[in-house]
């Protein structure tokens, strides 16, 4: 496939994430994964404000992205944070000419083994919702057409969460990120659940959840719940791997 | 800062002294308080069903609805509570009588215009809700909705500790009407516990809570050594002093 038919693809696959029983965290993921596909970067992480204003790592396709998020958010400094304060991208920060702006975000990332970091805004209209980060090791600079891609894909994603609906009504925000929060609460509790009934580590029980859930296409909360309540045999989830997707 | 809000809503119950069941009155009086609100009511749940019965309230109209949401079995406030989501209603005249028969036009008979449901929960845990009654039509302003999620936050502590069958005494102790600190490890070791002494999520998180605080660490830090293997919940350890 070229690079035309893997991005409709991905619109298609995000476009169905929002049609029926619609989870936040999993449109989320999906689109930091695929981002990272499709740019060919190295990892992707995602911060979203929530009702009480303050910033929340949402989604990581990585372990060490998401701690670099959580990094970014605890020191107050990153391209994250300057993305989703001025609502304008962040790109092409080479981190050799980054230790003034970011003194203690430039030497983590470094050590973590990055050579350039990239920040798209989540945003429809004036309002900020968060920003994705990208984390590139072989390279300082994406193509325009590359940001261009990420940029689209964070604006679909940006109008998933609104859902069409009018950015402004209170309800629907409130509604959603508090389904949003909710629900990761809701899955990292299932994570330990599964990890301590199948003996396995949380990040394997993420993944065996989510492949889960695409095999027999509910969303992942629904099966987190399923999780929690013992509803679901370990050898099913089992059966279906979960070794396929990264982070 | 809302954590220190949350920290000082809790600081100021534990402050009165009283029995452990005016605790939710004790807040329900200081939400309205901090609002431009006519009133404020607590509806909880039991870990058995979907609701206790039990409420808490302001005096006036907000008890009176209260008892008539459990009654009639409809309202934002059971809304709330099924959906796990929060229903904020700024025009109740507009939308309460097609989506509430029999509760809409009670509460517009009441005086209520004006109804903002927040589902108290921790993930899986579903604790309750609060719910805030006003007279006038609009929504609440960005201040005024961090102030009562402020209220909710606190509410899922309080009620945290009260539904737990962990017996912690009368009225919360200090250390234990902290924050629920949301981070990963924290959830995920809940659940973890959970398995590990066969109870429900929400007893999980208290033994997690309470082993931290007897002995003196933060519960991140436990909650990382259940994550990492270095530390179980057995039944046995159920005991803390």
């Amino acid at each position: 496939m070229n690079r035309e038919q893997h991005l409709a693809r991905v619109f298609v696959e995000l476009a169905d994430t929002l049609i029926a029983d619609f989870d936040a965290i999993d449109l989320l993921h999906t689109l930091t994964e695929r981002t990272v596909g499709l740019l060919d970067v190295d990892a992707a992480g995602l911060v979203m404000e929530d009702p009480r204003g303050r910033l929340q790592v949402l989604a990581a396709t990585s372990h060490a992205a998401r701690l670099l998020e959580l990094f970014e958010l605890q020191n107050e400094e990153g391209p994250c944070l300057d993305c989703y304060t001025s609502g304008e991208q962040v790109v092409n920060v080479d981190l050799a000419d980054a230790a003034a702006r970011w003194q203690k975000f430039t030497p983590a990332s470094v050590k973590a083994g990055y050579q350039s970091v990239h920040a798209l805004p989540l945003r429809l209209r004036n309002r900020t919702l968060g920003a994705m980060n990208l984390f590139v090791s072989d390279r300082s600079n994406l193509t325009p057409e590359d940001v261009a891609v990420g940029q689209a894909m964070a604006d679909v994603a940006t109008i998933g969460l609104l859902q069409e609906r009018d950015v402004r009504r209170q309800e629907v925000l409130a509604e959603q990120l508090h389904d949003a929060l909710n629900s990761r609460i809701l899955i990292e509790q299932a994570k330990g659940v599964l990890a301590e009934r199948a003996g396995i580590d949380v990040d394997d029980a993420f993944r065996r959840m989510r492949a889960y859930s695409r095999h027999v296409s509910r969303p992942l909360n629904s099966i987190a719940t399923a999780v929690i309540d013992n509803a679901i045999a370990i050898e099913e989830l089992q059966k279906v791997g979960g070794k396929s997707s990264p982070g | 800062m809302s954590l220190s809000r949350v920290q000082q809503i809790l600081a100021d119950l534990v402050d009165v002294p009283g029995e452990t069941e005016t605790l939710p009155d004790q807040l329900c009086v200081a939400c309205a308080d901090a609002l431009p609100v006519n009133g404020v009511g607590l509806a909880f749940m039991s870990a058995a069903d979907d609701h206790g019965g039990a409420i808490a309230a302001t005096d006036g109209p907000a008890r009176t609805m209260e008892i008539l949401q459990l009654d009639l079995g409809e309202g934002p406030c059971v809304d709330a509570s099924r959906d796990a989501r929060p229903v904020l209603q700024t025009d109740l005249a507009r939308t309460g009588p097609t989506r509430w028969p029999a509760f809409g036009p009670a509460a517009l008979g009441a005086g209520i215009s004006a109804i903002f449901a927040f589902p108290l929960q921790v993930g899986g845990i579903r604790l309750g809700v609060l719910d805030l009654y006003r007279d006038t039509i609009g929504e609440l302003d960005d201040e005024e909705l961090v102030i009562a999620l402020a209220y909710a936050d606190a509410a899922t502590v309080l009620l945290l500790h009260l539904q737990g069958s962990t017996e912690l005494g009368s009225g919360l102790h200090p250390q234990l009407s902290d924050p629920i600190e949301d981070r990963p490890e924290v959830h995920q070791a809940t659940g973890m516990i959970s398995v590990q002494s066969a109870v429900g999520l929400a007893d999980a998180l208290l033994l997690l809570r309470a082993n931290a605080y007897a002995t003196s660490r933060p519960t991140t830090e436990v909650a990382d050594d259940v994550v990492r293997r270095r530390m179980r919940f057995v039944p046995e350890d159920d005991h803390h002093e």
